[in-house]
């Protein structure tokens, strides 16, 4: 039987001819990262093992993101026993702040993580970099432990589910709002245990920041991985980012999938996720009169420098409503300086918005934006589960950055297209 | 192992945010993150949990975050195992990683009620209701996970294997 994508790079790193479905290995591992959140309870781990150095200095990765700026004296001891754990073991790929940026938007760009690889995280949303062709999966702080230990992890070899892509999405159609349609076609247990191996002339469609976002909501569906075929695209990011050697794996002709699922993105429109689970999901069309008290824009999901320009088109000579908070957050210290430079964050702040440094914060609930009881925000974050985004009576709704800067301006959940007044 | 205890029976997509808010996080001390178990989903659950008890819930138990903090946080309130119909999969390694015993078994997911007394026999994988006086069979694990289970978790299991 022929193998997914996923299987042959599983296959590879575990040194085997072929896998199959439900088979557990063991396979070496390209990349081990950690953030402030799970990285403390790695390291505390690491040390019940009772070695001293690390399996490889060059292939960890430590980015304290999510409570930082740190927002409590708490939150500042975990970064310290980061920074502390990093020096000590001389971890090469340590991101102060200053440096650092939201880990998933972060590790690509930094060239950390190239087609072919294995990666694990101990954070869920480590299968973003599905979008360059490789496999990279959420773990818990135990594993980042015995990854960091011993360059290995154990895997159940995935089964998989394949979306073909066929068309071109429409104007203001993201890959956010593909991968929101699929999550609620499947629903958020849809792909539980299973690979998400996207194919299709579609996919010529999508840029890179389209399929991280993309491939970043695999776990949102249940999915161990979202993975995309390598193409010219992916070389061309791959090699600006990177000196790292890098491997195309394709799918075989008859790779096995539990489910094919045919997708026309002509057909999909812009989507939101309404509270509390991203499967359930609406077209921008059946939304109804949902006012909203804030709009985020920014995160692993959305932070990237095409969605603030997406954003930024549509805010440009426009002001965010009087009744919303408005806040954007690159996700990378690049990005930010290249929002600066393109006049985005110009264009933003003239229109209201707060423009804050990168930082996980908001989308979890952790600091620089939490809602209050009853409120309501549209975000580009990633879950909207109950309390996520902070009191257990508040709401997110999940969006692209283009409905997201919409409704900044209408203060309602908007149709991008009807404000510019063109399809 | 054995496990016996009163169920608190919670639905489907039980996600890691509601097992413990982010708002927490900024402390991986286990007896302190169990003080906030559940309170976004069930206010009232650290005050009435008591130890040995046991937690049955639906399908994708533990959807969401990687946080480890969510089973530390099951395991230091003193829930002795977790029954649900499916778990998500990160959840499901967490939680064999640091020794909170888990079961998935469809049938005890669905027929068990909350405030049933149940006694769970990990190793044979048999879950009884007392309170019902009916039996259910969940899936044993693979022999991997039981050598990962039997050393006490993943980081014991590694010190066994590297000395």
């Amino acid at each position: 039987m022929g193998m997914t994508m996923t299987q042959k790079i599983l296959a590879a790193h575990a040194g085997l001819d072929s896998v199959e479905p439900g088979q557990l290995i063991e396979a070496d591992l390209d990349m081990v990262l950690g953030n402030d959140i799970t990285a403390p309870v790695a390291i505390r781990e690491f040390e019940k093992i009772g070695i001293t150095d690390v399996f490889d200095k060059a292939k960890i990765a430590l980015v304290p993101d999510h409570f930082t700026p740190n927002k409590d004296i708490k939150a500042a001891e975990q970064s310290r026993l980061l920074r502390t754990f990093a020096a000590e073991k001389e971890i090469e790929h340590y991101f102060e702040v200053g440096q650092m940026g939201i880990e998933h938007a972060l590790l690509p760009e930094k060239g950390l993580v190239v087609s072919g690889d294995v990666v694990i995280g101990a954070d869920s949303h480590t299968c973003t970099y599905g979008a360059l062709g490789a496999f990279s999966t959420g773990i818990g702080s135990t594993d980042m432990a015995a990854g960091m230990a011993t360059g290995r992890a154990w895997f159940k070899v995935p089964s998989a589910l394949r979306f073909e892509l066929t068309g071109k999405p429409g104007q203001w159609v993201m890959g956010k709002d593909i991968i929101l349609h699929i999550i609620g076609l499947v629903g958020v247990d849809g792909a539980l245990y299973q690979s998400m191996e996207f194919s299709g002339s579609g996919i010529a469609y999508l840029s890179m920041d389209d399929r991280f976002s993309m491939a970043n909501m695999a776990i949102e569906a249940g999915a161990k991985n979202g993975i995309f075929p390598v193409d010219d695209q992916t070389l061309a990011y791959v090699k600006e980012h990177s000196t790292k050697p890098y491997r195309v794996y394709e799918a075989d002709a008859d790779a096995h999938y539990e489910q094919s699922y045919t997708i026309d993105l002509s057909t999909i429109r812009p989507t939101v996720s309404f509270p509390h689970l991203p499967d359930n999901t609406r077209s921008i069309d059946e939304v109804g009169n949902v006012r909203i008290d804030q709009v985020v824009i920014g995160s692993c999901t959305n932070g990237r420098i095409e969605d603030l320009r997406m954003a930024a088109g549509i805010l440009k000579g426009r002001k965010t409503a009087k009744h919303v908070r408005l806040i954007v957050f690159p996700a990378t210290q690049a990005i930010y300086l290249q929002a600066v430079r393109e006049g985005i964050a110009e264009i933003l702040v003239e229109a209201g918005a707060a423009f804050s440094t990168p930082t996980c914060g908001p989308c979890l609930g952790g600091h620089m934006g939490i809602l209050a009881e009853g409120e309501r925000a549209v975000a580009t974050t990633n879950r909207n589960f109950v309390g996520r985004m902070g009191h257990p009576k508040s709401e997110v709704y999940l969006a692209s950055p283009a409905v997201a800067a919409a409704s900044a301006v209408t203060g309602r959940i908007s149709d991008p297209a009807l404000l510019e007044g063109k399809e | 192992m054995q496990a016996k205890g009163r169920v608190f029976k919670y639905g489907n997509n039980v996600d890691t945010d509601v097992i413990i808010p982010a708002r927490y996080l900024n402390t991986s001390d286990a007896d302190e993150l169990a003080l906030h178990c559940m309170e976004d989903l069930d206010a009232d659950f650290v005050k009435n949990v008591r130890p040995g008890d046991i937690m049955v819930a639906g399908k994708n138990f533990g959807c969401g975050s990687s946080r480890e903090h969510a089973p530390m946080a099951l395991k230091a309130a003193g829930i002795s195992v977790v029954i649900a119909e499916t778990f998500a999969r990160i959840f499901f390694r967490n939680a064999i990683n640091i020794g909170l015993p888990i079961l998935e078994c469809g049938e005890a997911a669905h027929d068990i009620e909350a405030d049933d007394t149940v006694e769970v026999d990990l190793g044979a994988g048999t879950i009884t209701n007392l309170t019902k006086k009916r039996t259910y069979q969940a899936q044993p694990f693979p022999p991997f996970m039981q050598d990962i289970i039997e050393a006490d978790g993943l980081i014991n299991h590694i010190r066994a294997n590297l000395r």
